[in-house]
């Protein structure tokens, strides 16, 4: 089916979008210009300084900032001043506990006012700031904490004792757990968060960090290995404020709603940073995704610019537009999806449902800010990624097994999505992992790991992952992690995961497992060993399935080929099995065995 | 399946089906079982699902936040099955 492309009437629009003429902005851009929409902080640049304080130097302290809905139906409104102090407290609850410039704080915490001033509150003492999936098990949990050497934990109550406690002792390196909403419960090694904030002073003086001063940690997986720590420095603010202006068409005194949680990098840089950056008032839901209490929120928060992903917009899909049509949503200006490809059929969906498109766009953790944008003022070709922000330079690229890259030229040729490196907010390495961060680069490249190409009008399309990567409802998971947690079980003696296709989350994780001699395959075991993967990696990375092999299909030097076993799950042409040394057994005389 | 306690078992079953990690025997039926068993939205989207299609029952995805806690879902299957 195809999919016309929406045009935009530039006289139709309510305000006119930061970005109109594109190819001249992108032609005539500098990032001289950007830097120059920072203030800078004392000798430095301070990411917390451009997102809260110096709007409140300026005189725009009496604006909201964010407003937080509770789960139980609670408001609260915090203005730019009340931020501002907020994250002092915080700041100065770390000085007191002598936490030093470079410390890693980590969260593991729900959408809470706390959690958004522990991450100002860090950023201003120097520290650095790693934000957790509250739904994490606890293996990617410790997995995480202990690679980025965490000193600092901000957590509930509730997510301590149910995914931490256990295991504190074996990390020396974390000092102090923070938890809030204790309610006088708060175990005797850590620190009641709430109760000595309200006696911290609110008055702090801003570290004065250098442009390459690391502030921010993100972890993203990887098909081998460990989980990744990219680190990002506060010069990243840059590119933060820049695309959350031109790529949201962020405007002074909007409503502004980024459904991501701030446990994964979009809930980072802009669920926070980027909006802050561009003084808009944030819409913060404790809640999880509810289609009725989402058009509540949009109607009665009269949200401006909404920001949300794929499996959230086809659940909003399904329950159909009915639903819609009792709100009134006339106050939505723009509207963009991020996490993983956004469907043609989403984009028209919304264009026929709000009168106006999603706008997708793409990045990745390494990147720290969006890359391809469709933009507000631009046609938007349903299906594609869009086009580079201004300031960044994307090609498709090939590289052969020598390692020898070339650059491909040709219009709608497939290849491997390519950045040249340098905008503010590149990732600047891998924790503890030079060899793996110099393996993304080759010949002046970043190279993304996503296969794209790009038309002859310059919008890039994605078309599939390079690696073993899965990506469900919008989450980047990494199979070897999730293998590892498999094979920790005593039945398991080799598991292979692979992403197959799901209409609503995109992908989802399913797991082969080989038995040790002298286990059967059966029911229970499934069920047991579901079981042990949910509580040790939590309900985001767990298989959704599991099915039990005679024996997993191998290269010779014994790597599961996770490909086949793609390939076999979705009745795929087998490609390239040159490299298969050992195989399960064909298919007709295993079937039985299967479960 | 109009007994409501077998109703509960049965659905207690489902979610063990969909999370075999969960303590359903410890669950509140008056909490939202997302928390407390920790779904997620797509383990709570296969458990309904799973339900309409095993009871043959239609429970429309406008209605599904409305029937997160134990409680509320046995009232809510008992009323449209009648």
């Amino acid at each position: 089916m195809d999919f016309p492309i929406i045009h935009k009437n530039l006289k139709k629009f309510s305000l006119t979008p930061n970005l109109t003429d594109y190819h001249r902005c992108y032609q005539s851009f500098s990032w001289q210009q950007a830097r120059a929409n920072i203030k800078g902080y004392g000798k430095g640049i301070n990411i917390a300084f451009e997102a809260v304080d110096r709007h409140v130097d300026e005189g725009n302290g009496e604006q909201n900032a964010l407003i937080w809905l509770s789960k139980k139906g609670e408001r609260q409104t915090y203005t730019y001043t009340d931020l501002k102090m907020l994250s002092n407290r915080f700041a100065n609850l770390l000085d007191q506990l002598g936490t030093k410039p470079g410390d890693r704080v980590f969260s593991l915490a729900g959408r809470t006012p706390q959690l958004y001033a522990a991450i100002l509150g860090t950023l201003k003492i120097g520290g650095v700031f790693c934000p957790l999936f509250s739904a994490f098990g606890p293996e990617p949990i410790q997995s995480r904490m202990t690679i980025g050497d965490a000193n600092i934990l901000v957590s509930s109550l509730k997510l301590y004792k149910k995914k931490v406690a256990a295991w504190r002792d074996q990390l020396n390196t974390l000092q102090h757990v923070l938890l809030y909403d204790c309610k006088g419960q708060c175990p005797d090694d850590c620190i009641d968060l709430d109760s000595q904030l309200s006696l911290a002073n609110d008055q702090f003086t801003i570290c004065e960090t250098s442009a390459e001063t690391p502030a921010l940690l993100h972890f993203t997986s990887g098909t081998t290995g460990k989980p990744k720590g990219a680190v990002h420095v506060h010069e990243a603010v840059v590119h933060h404020k820049h695309s959350g202006f031109y790529a949201l068409d962020l405007h002074p005194g909007d409503t502004y709603w980024c459904t991501a949680d701030p446990g994964w990098v979009t809930g980072t840089s802009y669920g926070i940073i980027s909006p802050l950056c561009n003084r808009v008032t944030l819409i913060v839901d404790e809640a999880e995704f509810d289609p009725e209490r989402w058009y509540q929120i949009l109607q009665r928060e009269k949200v401006n610019i909404w920001y949300t992903a794929p499996t959230a917009i086809r659940m909003l899909m399904k329950v159909g537009e009915e639903l819609i049509q009792q709100y009134d949503l006339s106050n939505l200006r723009f509207l963009a999806s991020v996490g993983e490809p956004l469907n043609p059929e989403a984009v028209t969906w919304s264009q026929r449902v709000f009168g106006k498109p999603f706008h997708d766009n793409w990045w990745q953790t390494e990147t720290g800010g969006i890359m391809l944008a469709n933009f507000a003022a631009e046609p938007v070709k349903p299906g594609s990624m869009g086009q580079p922000l201004p300031g960044i330079q994307a090609g498709i690229v090939r590289v052969d097994e020598q390692g020898q890259l070339t650059e491909v030229n040709q219009q709608g040729e497939i290849g491997e999505l390519a950045l040249k490196p340098g905008w503010p907010s590149m990732f600047r390495e891998y924790l503890h992992e030079a060899e793996r961060y110099k393996n993304c680069f080759n010949s002046d490249w970043y190279l993304s790991g996503d296969l794209a190409y790009e038309d002859h009008d310059g919008y890039f399309w994605f078309v599939g992952r390079s690696k073993d990567l899965i990506k469900s409802a919008g989450h980047l998971i990494g199979p070897f992690e999730v293998e590892s947690v498999l094979v920790e079980h005593q039945a398991v003696a080799e598991a292979g995961v692979i992403g197959i296709p799901d209409d609503v989350a995109g992908e989802i994780v399913i797991a082969y497992v080989a038995l040790k001699p002298g286990y059967e395959a059966n029911e229970e075991l499934i069920t047991a060993l579901m079981a042990h993967a949910r509580k040790k990696l939590g309900s985001a990375v767990a298989p959704r399935a599991i099915h039990i092999k005679d024996n997993l299909p191998k290269t010779r030097s014994g790597k599961i080929m996770r490909r086949l076993l793609k390939a076999r799950e979705l009745g795929l042409p087998e490609g390239d099995i040159s490299t298969l040394e050992s195989d399960e057994h064909p298919p007709h005389q295993n079937a039985g065995d299967e479960v | 399946m109009k007994d409501k306690n077998t109703l509960t078992r049965f659905l207690l079953e489902q979610i063990q089906t969909i999370a075999p990690d969960s303590d359903t025997d410890n669950l509140d039926p008056d909490e939202d079982m997302r928390d407390e068993l920790d779904l997620d939205s797509m383990d709570f989207l296969r458990l309904l699902e799973s339900i309409s299609k095993q009871l043959s029952v239609n429970i429309p995805e406008v209605d599904y936040n409305k029937i997160t806690t134990l409680n509320n879902m046995v009232n809510y299957i008992q009323a449209i099955a009648r």
